[in-house]
C-alpha cells in the first residue's frame, strides 16, 4: 500500500463489514462489468528515494539559468526572487488550502488576495483588480471578451506588437464568439502605427489592444492610443510588464480602460512556462463585467474587520451559462508569491530593480550596436530590445550556447520582416561580466562570418 | 485576532530587500516617461515574513485538518513533490530555450502525456490547459472544431445535465453554444428518455460528469454515449471526479470523446488556495489533430537525423484549435503529477480509487440515519446528503457547515449540486484514516442532535475562528476591493 | 396575503396599473427566496419590454436571477433609488422597492397574470 494511504487491511475489513460487503470490488458494481479493471501499462511503483533520483536525473538533463547566463525574455523573465517569497508559499496552510469559500477559516488567503488586488491597482494606476487570471495570455483573451461585453461590439484591433502567442490565444478564445480581429502594424520607432490604427478603429470596435512596453521592447506613450480608441467609443486594453511599472508611467494615468499583464516577474521562476499568474485590472465602471474572483472587505457579527469573496453572482458557479467567464481555479498561490514579492521589494525595491534592468539593458544594447555587423532597431526601450545580427539568429544562438550562454528570442516565426533579428532581454540578474562576455561572444561570431 | 494589512504596517524608508550596486555606466532616464510616484508599501524583511506567516495561521488547510470538500478532492499533497518541482533544472529553465537544452523537461511532459493517455484510454493528450475549466474550454473548442471540420455547422446546442458544475454551461457559452439542460432521473442518473428527445442534429454534444456530482456512477453510461453518438454528437466528460475511477474503468472505453483531468485533484498536486491547477485534456485518436499547439513529441527514428533532438515540441498541427495559454501549461504542476504517478504505478492508482470509494461509502453508511440521503444507493468517491430535515428545525446547511468548523473540521461543499435542497457534499479522499472518518461521523451526529436540542448553538457558529460570520451583503452593496488608507 | 390591487406572474413579478402606467416589481416571496439583494440591473427609460421575456437581472449575495416582464410596453421610469439601496427590494417589495413604470402596450395582457388569490394558492403549492 502507498504511504499516502493510512488505512490498514484491518481497517478496510472493518469498514467493509460496516457496509455488509466482502470485498472492495463490490463497491464498483454500478460500472458495466466488462469495462471494469482495465490493465494499465504504467511503469512500476517507486520509493520516495527512487522517485527523487529519477526526477533529479531528468532535471539535470536541462540547462538551467543558475549555470547559464540568459538573455531570453519574450514573456518569461529571469528576475531575482527573495528567499522569503518561496518560504511563504511553501507554508502548508497556504498551499494545501482550497479556494476560500468558507471565509471564517480562510482569512489568510482572503487577506493576501485583498492585498494583491490593492498592489495591482497601485502598480497599474487602475481602480479595481481581480484575484488573478491564469497568465498574461489568457488575461489578454479575457480582456477582449470583457471589452465586447462592455461595448456590445465584436471587433478588436490588436497591435502586432502584442505578444504573438497572446494574439494566438486571443484568437483561440474568441473562435466561437464570432469576433472580428484585425491587426495594426508598427512604425519606425517600433510603436503602434497610429495612422493605421485610426483607419482600423470604427463603430464596431470593442477595444484597441496593445502591450506596454511592447513585444519588440518599445515603450510608447499610451495617451494618443487612448484618444484614438475613445473617439470611436472603444476601450483601450493594455498588457503590461509589471516590473516596467516600477519606473514608468502606469497605464491608468494614460487613459487605459483595462490593464492585464503577466505577473511571473513578480516572485516566480520561469519554470518552463508555468505556473504563472495573470494580472487583471479595470476602471470602476466596468467592475461588473470583470471576469474572475474578487475579495472585498467587510465586518463580522462582532464588528471585526474581515474579508470575503464578493460579486460571486458574476461567476460560473452561480451564473452558469451567463457568467462573465468560466474561470474557477485561478493562480492564487502565484498571486500570493507576487503579493509577497511586491511587499518585500516595496516602493524602493521595485524601482531599483527596474532601474538596474534599464541601465544594464542599455549598456548591453549600446555595446552590441557598436559591434561591427550588428545594429539595434527601434526607439525608446526598457529591458528588451531588437538587434539585427550579421549571421542568422539561429546560428548566433547556437554559437552562444556553445559558449554556455542562452541567447535571444528569434523573431523570424512571428515577424518575417525581422528574420535576421533577435530580441534580447537584460535584467538585474545579468552581471556586467555576463554582459561583457555576451558582447565578446557576439563580436567573435560576427568576425567569423 | 486580526492581522494589520501591509499598508498599515508600512513605514516610510523601510527596505525589504537589498539589491546589488549598479555595475555598468548609467544611461539617462527618459524623464517624461517616468512615473511620479509608486505607492507600494515599505516594510523590512522581518515584517513581511511575520505578516504572511501570521496570515497563514488564519487558514484551514489539508496539512492542518480533515477537508472533506466535495468535488474538490482535497487529498494529501506529498512533500517530495514540492522539493522536486523546485530542482533548478525544472524551476529555473526558460520556456524559449532551445529544445536540445531542455530534453529532461520535454521527456517528462511526453511521458506524462503517455501515462494520462493510458489511464484514460484516450490517446491524445494536451498538458497545456492550466485549470479544470480551462480544460473544458479546450475540450469544447475541440468539439466545435471537429464538427466544423466535417462541414457540420448546424450544431449550435450543448446539453448539460442539471447536476453539472457551473463551469460546464459557462464553458459551452464561451464557445458560442446555446446551453440546454437535461434533467436527472430519480436514481440520480441522466434522464435517458429526455436525452433521447433532446438529441438531434442541432446538438454538438453532451457535457457529462461521471461519476456525477452526486458521487454516483452514471448507470446507463453506455446507453447515454450511444444515444449521443448515434445523433452525431460527441461526449465531453468532466473529469473532476476521476479519483473514483483510477484503474477501475477507463473513460475512453465508456464512450467518452474528450475528457479533462484535474491534476490538482486526482493527481495530488496542491490546490494552492485556489490555484495553480492543471487541466490536462485527453481525446480520442480522431480528435487528436485538434489539440492545442504545441504538444510534446518524441522522434522514434533518430539514426537518420542525428542532429535532431529525441523530444521536441510539435507545432506542425494545421487542424489545431490554437494555443490556449502563454506557453506549454503549468509545467511545475506537471512535475508533481509525474512524481505521483511514478510513485504509485498501476497498483497504487487502483488502491487510490478503492480506498477513496470505501471511505466515502463508510461515511454514507454512518451518517445516513442522521441526515436525509436523497439518492439512497452506494456512492463512489463522494456522498451527497440533504440538510432538509434540520432545515425544518430552523438549522440550515450553512449552519451545519459553520458548526463543523468549531468542531475542528473543514465543512463539506454546501448547496451543490443544485438539484439537492440544502446539499452537503462530502468527499473524504483515500488519504484519511478510519480514526479521522470516525471523528467526523461523531461530529456530524452531534450536530444533528444539536439541531434538535440546541439550534441556537449551531446557528451561532463558528465561535472559535479568527472572525465570526461576515456581512456579505454589505461587502457586495458597498464594495471595498482595495486599501485606500 | 398579497396586495389585491395588482396582478402576479408565475415568475414572481407583479404589475399594478396606476393612471395609465404599469408599475412593475418582484413579490415578497421572490425577495425572500433571493435573500439579501445587492444589485438590480434594470433597462433604461425608452427601452421596450415584451411580456414574459427577461428585462433585467437581480443579484443577492448567493444568487442571481433574471427578471421577467409581467407586461409588454415602453419603460417610462426606473427606480433610481435601487442603485444605491438595492435592499429596498427586500424591505418593501410592493411599494418602495418598485422597479419600473411601463407604458403598457396592451392592458389586456394583465388578464394573463394571476390575481392575488390565485398567486397565494401558487405559493401554497410551492411551500409543500
Amino acid at each position: 500500500m502507498s504511504s499516502y494511504i493510512p488505512n490498514t487491511d484491518a481497517d478496510r475489513r472493518e469498514m467493509l463489514e460496516t457496509l455488509g460487503l466482502d470485498s472492495l470490488q463490490e463497491l464498483f458494481e454500478a460500472i458495466p462489468p466488462e469495462k471494469r479493471y482495465p490493465h494499465l501499462d504504467l511503469p512500476p511503483p517507486l520509493s520516495e528515494m527512487e522517485v527523487k533520483e529519477l526526477l533529479r536525473g531528468l532535471a539535470e538533463k536541462n540547462a538551467d539559468l543558475d549555470h547559464h547566463p540568459c538573455f531570453l525574455g519574450a514573456g518569461a523573465y529571469h528576475h531575482f526572487v527573495p528567499a522569503v517569497v518561496d518560504h511563504i508559499i511553501s507554508r502548508g496552510e497556504f498551499y494545501t488550502a482550497y479556494t476560500p469559500y468558507q471565509p471564517e477559516v480562510s482569512q489568510g488567503t482572503l487577506t493576501t488576495i485583498y492585498e494583491f488586488q490593492t498592489m495591482v491597482c497601485q502598480l497599474t494606476g487602475m481602480d479595481v483588480a481581480n484575484a488573478s487570471m491564469y497568465d498574461g495570455a489568457t488575461g489578454v483573451a479575457e480582456a477582449g471578451l470583457m471589452a465586447a461585453r462592455v461595448t456590445r461590439r465584436y471587433g478588436l484591433v490588436v497591435a502586432s506588437t502584442l505578444h504573438p502567442r497572446y494574439r494566438q490565444v486571443l484568437r483561440t478564445y474568441t473562435q466561437g464568439m464570432g469576433m472580428d480581429i484585425q491587426e495594426v502594424g508598427y512604425g519606425e520607432d517600433g510603436g503602434v502605427d497610429l495612422r493605421q490604427a485610426d483607419q482600423l478603429l470604427g463603430a464596431g470596435t470593442a477595444a484597441l489592444m496593445v502591450q506596454y512596453p511592447n513585444f519588440l521592447g518599445s515603450l510608447e506613450d499610451l495617451q494618443p492610443l487612448s484618444e484614438l480608441a475613445n473617439r470611436v467609443g472603444a476601450l483601450l486594453a493594455v498588457c503590461v510588464d509589471p516590473v516596467a511599472l516600477g519606473l514608468f508611467r502606469p497605464p491608468g494615468e494614460q487613459g487605459a480602460d483595462i490593464v492585464v499583464g503577466e505577473g511571473q516577474s513578480l516572485g516566480s521562476p520561469p519554470s518552463y512556462g508555468g505556473p504563472y499568474v495573470g494580472l487583471f485590472a479595470c476602471r470602476q465602471k466596468y467592475l461588473r463585467q470583470m471576469p474572475g474572483r474578487l475579495v472585498g472587505m467587510t465586518t463580522d457579527t462582532d464588528g471585526r474587520r474581515g474579508f470575503v469573496l464578493t460579486f460571486q453572482p458574476r461567476e460560473q458557479h452561480i451564473r452558469r451559462e451567463k457568467a462573465t467567464s468560466n474561470i474557477c481555479t485561478n493562480e492564487a498561490l502565484v498571486a500570493l508569491a507576487a503579493a509577497t514579492h511586491l511587499a518585500i521589494m516595496g516602493k524602493q525595491g521595485l524601482r531599483q530593480v527596474a532601474e538596474l534592468c534599464y541601465h544594464k539593458a542599455h549598456y548591453a544594447a549600446d555595446g552590441i550596436d557598436a559591434l561591427p555587423g550588428y545594429e539595434r532597431l527601434f526607439g525608446q526601450f526598457f529591458k528588451e530590445f531588437v538587434i539585427r545580427t550579421p549571421v542568422s539568429p539561429a546560428t548566433v544562438n547556437a554559437l552562444l550556447m556553445e559558449r554556455g550562454i542562452i541567447g535571444g528570442y528569434r523573431l523570424e516565426r512571428d515577424y518575417p520582416q525581422l528574420g535576421d533579428c533577435l530580441l534580447l532581454c537584460v535584467t538585474e540578474m545579468n552581471t556586467k561580466e555576463e554582459i561583457d562576455s555576451l558582447l565578446e561572444a557576439l563580436r567573435e561570431i560576427g568576425d567569423s562570418r | 485576532m486580526t492581522e494589520p494589512l501591509l499598508f498599515e504596517l508600512s513605514s516610510p524608508g523601510r527596505v525589504g530587500c537589498r539589491l546589488p550596486e549598479l555595475d555598468v555606466p548609467e544611461t539617462a532616464l527618459p524623464e517624461k516617461s517616468l512615473r511620479r510616484e509608486l505607492p507600494l508599501p515599505e516594510l523590512s524583511e522581518r515584517e513581511v515574513a511575520q505578516h504572511f506567516t501570521r496570515l497563514s495561521q488564519l487558514n484551514f488547510s489539508v496539512d492542518t485538518g480533515f477537508y472533506p470538500l466535495g468535488s474538490c478532492t482535497m487529498k494529501y499533497n506529498p512533500k517530495l513533490h514540492e522539493e522536486v518541482a523546485r530542482f533548478p533544472g525544472f524551476a529555473h529553465i526558460h520556456p524559449w530555450q532551445s529544445e536540445s537544452t531542455v530534453q529532461g523537461a520535454l521527456q517528462l511532459m511526453y511521458e506524462l502525456q503517455e501515462y494520462l493517455a493510458e489511464i484514460t484510454g484516450l490517446p491524445g493528450v494536451s498538458l497545456q490547459p492550466v485549470a479544470g475549466a480551462h480544460g473544458e474550454l479546450t475540450g469544447m473548442l475541440i468539439v466545435r472544431a471537429y464538427h466544423l471540420e466535417h462541414g457540420d455547422e448546424g450544431r449550435t446546442v450543448v446539453l448539460v445535465p442539471d447536476s453539472a458544475h457551473g463551469t460546464n454551461p459557462a464553458t459551452a457559452s464561451m464557445c458560442g453554444y446555446e446551453v440546454v439542460t437535461v434533467s436527472s432521473d430519480p436514481r440520480g442518473n441522466t434522464d435517458v428518455g429526455e436525452l433521447g428527445r433532446l438529441m438531434d442534429e442541432t446538438v454538438a454534444g453532451l457535457m457529462l460528469t461521471n461519476p456525477n456530482t452526486l458521487g454516483l456512477f452514471e448507470e446507463h453510461i453506455l446507453q447515454v454515449t450511444e444515444i449521443v453518438h448515434e445523433a452525431g454528437g460527441l461526449i465531453y466528460c468532466d473529469g473532476a471526479n476521476m479519483n473514483a475511477l483510477l484503474g477501475i474503468a477507463s473513460t475512453g472505453e465508456l464512450g467518452t470523446d474528450v475528457l479533462h483531468l484535474n491534476l490538482h485533484k486526482t493527481f495530488s498536486t496542491p490546490h494552492g488556495g485556489g490555484g495553480p491547477g492543471a487541466g490536462a485534456t485527453a481525446v480520442t485518436e480522431e480528435l487528436t489533430p485538434f489539440l492545442p499547439t504545441p504538444v510534446a513529441a518524441r522522434r522514434e527514428e533518430r539514426e537518420s537525423t542525428a542532429a535532431l533532438t529525441e523530444y521536441y515540441l510539435d507545432y506542425e498541427r494545421p487542424h489545431s484549435i490554437g494555443p490556449v495559454s502563454g506557453f506549454y501549461g503549468n509545467f511545475g504542476v506537471m512535475v508533481k503529477a509525474y512524481a505521483y504517478l511514478r510513485s504509485l504505478g498501476e497498483r497504487g492508482l487502483r488502491e487510490v480509487s478503492e480506498n477513496a470509494v470505501l471511505n466515502a461509502n463508510y461515511l454514507l453508511e454512518q451518517l445516513k440515519g442522521y441526515y436525509h440521503l436523497p439518492y439512497d444507493r452506494p456512492c463512489l468517491h463522494e456522498c451527497v446528503f440533504s440538510g432538509k430535515a434540520q432545515a425544518n428545525l430552523g438549522v440550515h446547511t450553512v449552519d451545519i457547515a459553520k458548526r463543523l468548523i468549531d468542531l475542528g473540521f473543514h465543512p463539506p461543499t454546501v448547496y451543490f449540486p443544485l438539484i439537492v435542497d440544502e446539499a452537503l457534499m462530502i468527499e473524504p479522499t483515500e488519504t484519511e484514516s478510519l480514526e479521522t472518518l470516525d471523528a467526523f461521523v461523531t461530529a456530524m451526529r452531534q450536530i444533528a442532535r444539536e439541531a434538535e436540542s440546541e439550534p441556537e448553538l449551531v446557528r451561532g457558529a463558528p465561535r472559535t475562528t479568527p472572525v465570526t460570520r461576515l456581512d456579505e451583503a454589505t461587502a457586495a452593496r458597498k464594495p471595498n476591493l482595495k486599501w485606500q488608507g | 396575503m398579497e396586495p389585491t390591487d395588482r396582478r402576479y406572474s408565475k415568475e414572481h413579478e407583479w404589475a399594478k396599473l396606476d393612471e395609465g402606467l404599469a408599475v412593475v416589481g418582484i413579490t415578497h416571496y421572490a425577495q425572500e427566496q433571493l435573500g439579501d439583494i445587492v444589485y438590480v440591473e434594470l433597462p433604461q427609460a425608452g427601452d421596450t419590454l415584451r411580456q414574459f421575456e427577461s428585462f433585467g437581472i437581480i443579484e443577492s449575495v448567493k444568487a442571481a436571477s433574471d427578471l421577467w416582464a409581467p407586461i409588454s410596453g415602453e419603460v417610462v421610469a426606473v427606480n433610481e433609488e435601487l442603485v444605491d439601496r438595492p435592499e429596498l427590494v427586500n424591505e418593501d417589495p410592493y411599494e418602495g422597492g418598485w422597479m419600473l413604470k411601463v407604458h403598457p402596450q396592451d392592458e389586456s395582457e394583465m388578464g394573463a397574470l394571476m390575481t392575488a388569490e390565485e398567486y397565494g394558492a401558487l405559493l401554497k403549492t410551492l411551500e409543500e
